[in-house]
């Protein structure tokens, strides 16, 4: 039996970069303007997050996310990850970004 | 969603670890529902047993309920875990019957409208 799956997205290279975040403290933030920060616990090809030991940035405005501690988020509607400072290491990026730009 | 072997089920985005229990999902449109998680897949589509609907007004809330749903996955925003130990909402909110619950919304909405229509007024005044 053959299963045929969506070709995986060719852009890999955050992909490769989120799953070595895994475990970083991170806030995502959503189309819909809602800013969750949590411990990154994983990521796949589409960018969907699940995020552990999570607090919702204006906890007033979204008194639903009250007891939510764990979350899945689609890829499809972040707008931002947002990082610790030393979360990046520029240079990598940049070097990763050139290669993968020049067909490597 | 990632088609995750066995092995990597806890390391996944698998929604796996979500089955049977109960769920808060926000939709693009911006409402809440709640239910148990029955049935999902790699494009985030979901079933949700006894799904209800929380409808939020300010300070009020009212649980409508809506049976078996299926979700398609593009309208998903966020799939949350309850904390069955940690209040759901805030104490200070107040539950109201569907009625009153959709006289609010009605409320509320006429309340940005109007808001809306004033400020279109204003903008063409052009003040600077």
């Amino acid at each position: 039996m053959v299963i045929f799956f969506f070709p995986f997205p060719p852009f890999r290279l955050f992909f490769s970069y989120f799953k070595d975040l895994v475990g970083r403290e991170v806030t995502v933030e959503l189309k819909n303007d809602l800013a969750i920060r949590g411990t990154l616990h994983s990521v796949d090809q589409y960018l969907n997050i699940k995020l552990e030991n999570t607090r919702v940035v204006d906890q007033d405005k979204h008194p639903h996310m009250l007891s939510v501690r764990n979350c899945f988020i689609r890829g499809s509607v972040v707008r931002y990850v947002q990082l610790p400072p030393d979360g990046v290491d520029i240079e990598l990026l940049h070097d990763a970004t050139r290669r993968e730009a020049r067909g490597g | 969603m990632s088609w995750a072997g066995p092995d990597d089920i806890f390391l996944s985005t698998s929604l796996a670890t979500y089955l049977d229990k109960k769920l808060l999902v926000l939709l693009r449109d911006g409402r809440k529902l709640l239910g148990l998680l029955r049935s999902f897949d790699q494009f985030a589509n979901v079933v949700l047993e006894g799904a209800c609907e929380r409808v939020i007004v300010g300070e009020l809330y009212c649980d409508i309920p809506l049976g078996l749903y299926v979700i398609r996955g593009e309208n998903v925003v966020l799939i949350g875990e309850l904390d069955l130990e940690k209040e759901e909402l805030p104490s200070h909110m107040t539950h109201v019957s569907a009625a009153e619950i959709k006289r609010a919304q009605k409320a509320e909405r006429e309340a940005t409208d109007l808001k809306g229509s004033m400020r279109k007024r204003m903008e063409f005044l052009d003040f600077d």
